[in-house]
């Protein structure tokens, strides 16, 4: 075998590694049978003993998703999905609540460990208080108390409906409507959990907020639900690693996340994806079609969202900004991998209304093997968002010849007073800087990481320090080997 | 003084054309050998073939690094044995820090020998210091593997890794072309600091300057792929004095 062959083989050994979280967890659940009718949608509700008015919202929109067709604008291949044999609702088999976690069962403990998460340690070393979701129901919740002292509400969308009607009612679909598009309509039918933050006014959330998403029992869809809402003068870092086991059919996964930040306030949201992507053939894998958009409603408020996307076999994803208060700024830090048959289409939406608006997006796309990637980007500076300024800059890394990289930015500009700045790139991992590193005694593989994690430098930079050496393992266990 | 390298009969091609033609070297510990010729003799293929490049083909002939067969051993490998090769043209890593590229490079290096990873004081302690025998300031260490460096810099910073790795072999490869005076000086300080007893450097050139402050043991004429005269220092003057015409076409 020569050298060159030799080295290709390497490079596709580093690339074509398993997928290190494919294990499934055998505890007893209870799920509902698959299918989607106004009787599930209902019983989902009763359930979780969810207030009137939250049904008669569910209802509305699985009206509405009735009549909508599944778009089909992405430049993404998608297997028809037949919703009805989708099971809408499965939690683990448990009488109550948790109260603590010695309550949890171990078995579900054990799975946060393989994942990585041990949420004893590690809530208490990285000071993370983790809202873990397994399945559809909230698992436990560390570190409720020290943010009730705080006044700082974090606890699942389920205990929230009950606890806290008020403020749903409020918030709920006030910044994805259920009519927004056809994933959104679907979600606020059957969302069967997720997270609700609320930070009052004037207080800064005393730790990273983290919620840990992974999908188990085959065949269920995961909707999660997750609202954020940060009063004036507030601040609120939050976090959600998502998870999944392998399996050969292809779940879906459909989410949305609101976030409303007032006056003053900030908000950081932080993702690091890695559902399970489906094999070298694209079998199985998470379809990953989630709705985020935060909406800056005060003065001088601030959403910053940074993504790390690793998994998935197909993600249809765009985290947005509403930029609606005078002097508002979004920003968006995406770093979107895909390796063999993966498939994403992303990217943000900034809208600019108020004036004196600022947003910067940075998007870094690597793609290897026969992975299609895809940055979808719109900056609308409306009439009245007089001297906004918006940066953009996408930037993609194509590993080997046979990936593709493609950039959609659509601009509109409505007054004359505002800058808009584009800057994009293409390259290539050269040959020539794997010799390089590898003449530096740096093996193949780990050169590969060493350049992708140079190339995703300013976003990683976006991270909390401990979520970022993790994004920099994961990216490199996703791209094993990609030169051919 | 014992044997470092050793070159038998060499054939390398590179695509179908053979550029390395029956060559033969031996390199000794403690021993500082330079190569002249003429552009397109083959000197760079040499430096690469030594290096494992993969679009270097050895066809024939044995090259023997501390009693290893070369071919048997991987690009990392030769590295981590001690083999550094400093490049013509250094290549840019955009984005990856020249500190964490040291780092994961030494690292690697102790890896292979079993050894812990060097703690983070140590290291930036030995940076430092190298650094500054090279003339290269602090903030170059943040900043992306030779992005945006000039000429000089890039090969001033070849010759930090060098002094970092501490290989057993160094084989610089035209390190003084595009250099100023003053960066020649910082460059050849940084050689002469590497040489001792146990190491030995391969100094690819293709003007005598740079022998003026590295003085070497022995200096080969290369033509065609092949070494066709040997002497010392010189040979060198001679060459500058004279050119290559006298040896390529006798």
């Amino acid at each position: 075998m020569s050298d060159k062959d030799n080295k290709n083989k390497e490079i596709n050994e580093f690339l074509n590694k398993s997928y290190e979280y494919g294990f499934t967890t055998e505890i007893e659940s209870e799920t509902i049978p698959p299918g989607l009718d106004e009787d599930v949608v209902t019983l989902i509700s009763k359930m979780k003993n969810e207030p009137e008015f939250l049904l008669k919202w569910r209802l509305k929109a699985f009206r509405h998703w009735k009549k909508m067709p599944q778009p089909d604008w992405a430049k993404l291949s998608i297997d028809p999905i037949d919703y009805q044999a989708i099971s809408y609702f499965s939690k683990p088999k448990q009488d109550d609540g948790p109260k603590s976690l010695d309550e949890v069962d171990p078995k579900l403990l054990e799975t946060y460990e393989k994942l990585g998460i041990p949420l004893h340690e590690r809530a208490k070393l990285a000071g993370v208080a983790v809202d873990a979701v397994f399945d559809s129901v909230s698992v436990v919740t560390t570190f409720k108390d020290k943010l009730a002292e705080a006044g700082v509400i974090f606890c699942s969308f389920s205990e929230a409906a009950i606890d806290y009607p008020e403020l749903i009612e409020k918030y709920l679909g006030t910044v994805v409507p259920i009519k927004d598009n056809y994933f959104a309509a679907l979600n606020s039918a059957v969302f069967s959990d997720g997270t609700f933050v609320y930070i009052p006014k004037g207080v800064r959330c005393p730790m990273e907020l983290s919620t840990y998403f992974r999908i188990n029992e085959a065949k269920t869809g995961q909707f999660e639900r997750t609202l954020i809402v940060a009063e004036e003068e507030s601040y609120v870092s939050y976090l959600e690693g998502c998870t999944a086991p392998m399996r050969d059919e292809n779940q879906l996964h459909a989410a949305v996340v609101e976030l409303v930040a007032h006056k003053n306030a900030e908000i950081k949201y932080s993702t690091v994806q890695n559902w399970y992507p489906g094999d070298e053939e694209g079998k199985g894998g998470i379809y990953n079609f989630v709705t985020k958009r935060g909406d800056c409603k005060g003065e001088n408020s601030k959403i910053s969202w940074t993504q790390i996307e690793t998994g998935s076999a197909i993600t249809w994803k765009y985290p947005s900004c509403i930029l609606r208060g005078d002097n508002s700024t979004g920003e968006f830090h995406s770093i979107a991998l895909t390796n063999n048959l993966q498939q994403a289409d992303t990217g943000t939406k900034m809208i600019h209304l108020g004036k004196d608006t600022k947003s910067k997006i940075i998007s870094k796309g690597i793609s290897a093997k026969s992975s299609q990637n895809t940055y979808r980007g719109q900056v609308t500076m409306s009439k009245g968002a007089k001297n906004s300024r918006n940066f953009t800059q996408c930037d993609s890394l194509l590993i080997g010849s046979s990936a593709g990289a493609h950039t959609f930015p659509s601009i509109d500009v409505m007054n004359s007073s505002s800058i808009l700045e584009h800057e994009a790139t293409t390259s290539k991992i050269a040959d020539e800087q794997l010799f390089y590193c590898m003449q530096r005694g740096i093996s193949e593989e780990d050169a590969i990481g060493l350049i992708v994690s140079g190339f995703c430098k300013e976003v990683l930079n976006e991270l909390p320090m401990e979520f970022a050496v993790e994004a920099r393992a994961l990216l490199q266990v996703n791209l094993e080997g990609a030169i051919g | 003084m014992s044997n470092i390298l050793s070159i038998k009969d060499l054939y390398v091609d590179v695509g179908d054309t053979s550029i390395v033609n029956g060559l033969n070297l031996k390199i000794s510990s403690g021993e500082t050998h330079a190569i002249m010729g003429p552009n397109g003799s083959g000197k760079s293929t040499l430096a690469k073939a030594i290096a494992g490049h993969p679009d270097y083909k050895i066809q024939s002939g044995k090259i023997t690094y501390m009693g290893n067969d070369l071919s048997a051993l991987s690009i990392e490998e030769r590295s981590n044995l001690g083999v550094f090769l400093g490049f013509q043209y250094p290549i840019e890593i955009p984005g990856l820090s020249n500190t964490a590229f040291l780092k994961a490079a030494i690292n690697a290096k102790r890896k292979y020998h079993g050894m812990d990873e060097l703690s983070a004081s140590e290291f930036l302690v030995d940076l430092k210091e190298k650094s500054k025998m090279m003339d290269i300031e602090q903030s170059f260490l943040s900043r992306g593997v030779n992005e945006g460096f000039s000429g000089g810099e890039k090969k001033r910073n070849e010759i930090l890794q060098m002094l970092m790795l501490e290989p057993t072999l160094s084989i610089l490869d035209e390190t003084d072309s595009g250099l100023d005076i003053d960066s020649m000086k910082v460059v050849a300080s940084g050689v002469n600091a590497f040489r001792n007893k146990k190491t030995a450097s391969l100094i690819i050139t293709h003007y005598e300057r740079l022998l003026n402050y590295i003085t070497p043991d022995y200096v080969h004429v290369f033509h065609d792929g092949a070494i066709i005269k040997t002497g010392d220092i010189q040979l060198a003057k001679d060459l500058e004095e004279r050119g290559y015409e006298w040896l390529t076409n006798p």
